[in-house]
């Protein structure tokens, strides 16, 4: 390997261990460590000054005890698996509403694309936390969505939705809702459109050209979206807690209970290194699969 | 435990005259002073004053545990401070550098000793009770004219809580407050750190979980303001402020708050210095000026708190004075109840029991 390509190779590498490796070494750290009535509120803390027999003590201090309370305690796997729920159904609603959006972006007029572009984008541009708010205020018991419904007559009583895990999904699907739509958009505006018209000319329908090459075509932006939404909906704290219920258990919430609540901050990091576990192993298993399916091909 | 309406931390940094002028920094309660105290704190000493705010004591606790969290004032509720002093977040009080030391009040430096021996790390700032926000309307229609307004009853009894369910009720998101009034309710010791003891109070929640509509501790303020809810356990300057708001709106809706008589918590907001203060210096300047009587005056008559500062009453306003809400009479002063903070196990119990009560799980 030149050297110029083993630097270039350097950069990507230096960042995942800055950015990644070393915070995630840190917490597994504490995840090991019990916790103390101290600044920082954990023990041990390495001791660089006392050299190498000090780095042994450090670790012998160490265990593995964390990780069996969070196995021994039913909250912890319901949470993840209450998380997992909420977060595959809402990346499965949100690909249900952003593919449209994203197929009719990519065949609007040329001129109108960059307007429309922009549409999607300019939610971003006020705070994220004032727009879950607002939400609040449409779905509330006296909100604008029941005062609407009461007034088209559809409904005789208010509908229960803030504080309930429906309203979770609202959010979730809202927020998220560009993530989705600019990667798949981006991979259909780039689909050559003489494709569909040898599918035409090849006597395919409209509807069966679309599903047999435009679908497909598409799964790298939708996979991409999918990705983008699942990942954060999982960890995601502020939506649950602002318009979910005191019932809503997910897994966020659990760890800002075992760190502030608890103060504990080695369970906290144990929660969100299986966190972490749960989310790198489907992701590694998948990229590989796609890896081998690309050999594949060519 | 002044929770503010909003869960935002929100940055009011005063414009300073100098730019090179010396900072301090201070991280107190949202929406807890007369803004315009800080504008005259910057005139009197030509300090530059930061002041920021948060609304939780565990979000000030995971700052001051973490250490370097630049701020030279902070201030914690007393369970809270007495815990951060034992991890050494502190640094003692200089006596000789606040003169106003002498317009503190014995009873409430005889209570807050408890959590800070001596008082040797802190100044009370504020302080209040934790008891029943009621809809007087709403309620005796739902349950007649002798309603228990001021008993615990109203809240833990299933029998009356079936029925306010109807009207909407709301309960503190906070554990450390709603788990010592259970235990008063069934006649034990609210401070009690007896986990079996504890686990008593599953039953009492169980039976009225049904009829709370939710746990949450700043919005009951707007609701019971509002008329949406009929009963709040909440904090009393929160209730008073919802009462001011519904008279406000004159929307017919009146609203009572009531320390309950079986005996009702008490808390207290000490201003502290954290051991790392940039500038201890400029933080004792800040806690002479806030102790100073026409000051802490000034900020009880904005926010409708008790304090801890006995020269100040003089110039206090007969609304907050004079309410027995906010400084309760002799009676009710011997029936409010402390709590000392709960070590990392019990604590661990107490935070997964509420998760229980609040999630079924």
């Amino acid at each position: 390997m030149n050297p110029r390509k083993a630097l270039l190779i350097l950069v990507p590498y230096l960042w995942l261990l800055a950015l990644f490796l070393v915070p995630f070494l840190i917490v597994l750290k504490i995840s090991l460590s019990d916790v103390a009535l101290s600044i920082p509120p954990y023990t041990p803390t390495l001791d660089l000054s006392a050299g190498w027999a000090g780095f042994r003590d450090f670790l012998s201090e160490l265990d593995f005890e964390n990780y069996v309370f969070l196995s021994e305690d039913s909250l912890y796997w319901k949470s993840y698996l209450s998380s997992l729920k909420i977060a595959l159904i809402s990346t499965f609603l949100t690909l249900l509403v952003g593919y449209p959006v994203a197929y009719g972006m990519a065949n609007a007029p040329d001129e109108w694309r960059p307007t429309l572009m922009m549409l999607v984008i300019l939610p971003f541009w006020t705070s994220f936390l004032i727009r879950v708010y607002a939400w609040m205020g449409i779905l509330s018991n006296e909100g604008f969505l029941n005062q609407f419904l009461l007034w088209t007559g559809l409904i005789s009583e208010p509908l229960t939705i803030l504080n309930t895990n429906t309203a979770v999904y609202i959010g979730i699907v809202y927020t998220y809702l560009p993530f989705m739509i600019l990667p798949i958009y981006a991979t259909l505006e780039k689909l050559d459109a003489s494709l569909l018209e040898a599918a035409e000319d090849l006597g395919c329908t409209r509807a069966g050209a679309f599903w047999l090459v435009t679908l497909p075509l598409s799964r790298p932006g939708m996979i991409a979206g999918c990705f983008l939404v699942f990942i954060p909906a999982l960890g995601e704290f502020v939506i649950p807690s602002l318009l979910g219920g005191s019932d809503t258990l997910m897994i966020g919430k659990v760890l800002w209970e075992e760190f502030f609540s608890n103060r504990d901050w080695p369970v906290a990091s144990a929660v969100a290194v299986v966190l972490l576990a749960i989310l790198i192993v489907p992701i590694i298993l998948f990229q590989r699969q796609q890896q081998r399916q690309q050999e594949a091909e060519q | 435990m002044k929770q503010g309406i909003s869960t935002l931390l929100v940055t009011v940094s005063l414009t300073a005259t100098a730019a090179m002028a010396e900072e301090v920094r201070v991280y107190n309660w949202s929406d807890y002073i007369d803004e315009e105290l800080l504008a005259k704190f910057e005139e009197e000493t030509g300090l530059d004053l930061i002041y920021d705010v948060f609304d939780s004591n565990e979000v000030l606790e995971t700052k001051m545990l973490a250490g370097g969290s630049g701020y030279d004032v902070v201030v914690p509720s007393g369970t809270f401070l007495q815990r951060q002093i034992m991890a050494g977040a502190f640094q003692k009080l200089d006596a000789e550098k606040l003169p106003n030391l002498e317009n503190m009040w014995d009873v409430i430096e005889k209570r807050t000793a408890q959590y800070d021996p001596d008082n040797a790390y802190s100044i009370n700032y504020m302080w209040g009770t934790t008891g029943i926000g009621a809809n007087v309307g709403k309620v005796q229609e739902v349950l007649g004219e002798d309603a228990p307004l001021d008993s615990l009853a109203l809240v833990f009894d299933p029998a009356n809580m079936e029925k306010l369910a109807e009207c909407g009720v709301y309960f503190l998101d906070a554990p450390a407050e709603m788990i010592p009034a259970a235990l008063k309710y069934i006649g034990e010791d609210p401070d009690s750190h007896d986990p079996d003891v504890i686990a008593k109070t599953e039953e009492v929640f169980m039976a009225i979980r049904p009829y709370i509509s939710k746990f949450n501790s700043s919005e009951y303020i707007n609701a019971l303001a509002n008329g949406d809810i009929c009963v709040a356990v909440g904090w009393s300057g929160d209730i008073l402020q919802a009462r001011d708001r519904a008279v406000e709106a004159d929307n017919g809706v009146e609203i009572v708050y009531n320390a309950a008589k079986e005996g009702a918590q008490m808390w207290f907001d000490q201003m502290a210095i954290p051991a790392d203060a940039p500038n201890p210096e400029g933080a004792h300047v800040f806690l002479n000026f806030i102790m100073d009587a026409q000051n802490m005056a000034a900020a009880s008559n904005y926010v409708y708190y008790a304090n801890g500062n006995k020269a100040s009453q003089e110039f206090l306003v007969e609304d907050v004075i004079g309410d027995t809400a906010i400084y309760p009479d002799e009676a009710t002063l011997d029936n409010l109840f402390t709590t000392t903070p709960y070590d990392a196990k019990v604590q661990r119990v107490v935070t997964r029991l509420w998760t229980k009560i609040k999630s079924g799980t």
